[in-house]
């Protein structure tokens, strides 16, 4: 096993694992970042799949505009999920 | 390792799927539907990546027969964009549904007001 596997595993299992945490956490700001985090992973495995112009595209879009985005509609809404949205049994309720 | 690739790409995506379905917060699930795009993006390239060639752009040493497939890159380079619009104006639809609601659940927005 080379090197650069080892970079690559490195990386795709911290890819994996900001997905996971922007999805279950709390706070949206903090999910935000996690998505970020998640976009920027991506960006360097483009760069390791030798697609350097759709890593450039997803670092400024999915790094910058989009969390730009997101954090411009938070501050329109509310920052905090609310504790009542996470209770179980919630495939009966409708 | 290119089935490593195909791991993180179908991982994001499962993960995405679960935050669409199983979430309650409208923004929790556009995250997970931005987190969908880009493992949908990333399965994509890694389909069209060869091992130990270069990046498909034409300078001294290398020729058409060095370089990856070019095909997935603009496929990707174009889903990027349209991933970026649907997300500004589905944000752009929930703002407008919080003003009117005063909330982001998707249970209380089923009821009607005014």
């Amino acid at each position: 096993m080379s090197a650069i596997a080892v970079i690559e595993y490195i990386i795709i299992a911290l890819m994996v694992v900001s997905a996971i945490f922007a999805v279950e956490w709390r706070d949206l700001l903090a999910a935000v970042v996690g998505m970020a985090a998640v976009s920027l992973f991506a960006s360097i495995l483009f760069f390791m799949l030798q697609a350097p112009d759709v890593a450039m595209t997803e670092a400024a879009i999915g790094a910058a505009l989009s969390g730009a985005v997101f954090i411009l509609a938070i501050k329109r809404t509310r920052r905090f999920e609310s504790e009542e949205e996470e209770k179980p049994g919630w495939w009966v309720r409708w | 390792m290119i089935s490593a690739y195909y791991f993180g790409a179908i991982s994001l995506v499962l993960i995405g799927l679960y935050a669409v379905l199983v979430k309650k917060n409208l923004l929790k699930i556009l995250v997970g539907l931005s987190i969908m795009e880009t493992g949908v993006n990333l399965l994509l390239i890694s389909i069209g990546y060869v091992s130990g060639r270069s990046a498909p752009i034409l300078s001294e040493g290398i020729g058409p027969n060095q370089a990856v497939d070019p095909i997935p890159q603009a496929l990707v380079l174009t889903a990027i964009v349209i991933g970026v619009a649907t997300t500004a104006m589905a944000l752009s639809a929930a703002i407008l549904i919080y003003e009117k609601y005063g909330t982001l659940n998707v249970e209380e927005i089923r009821r009607l007001r005014g």
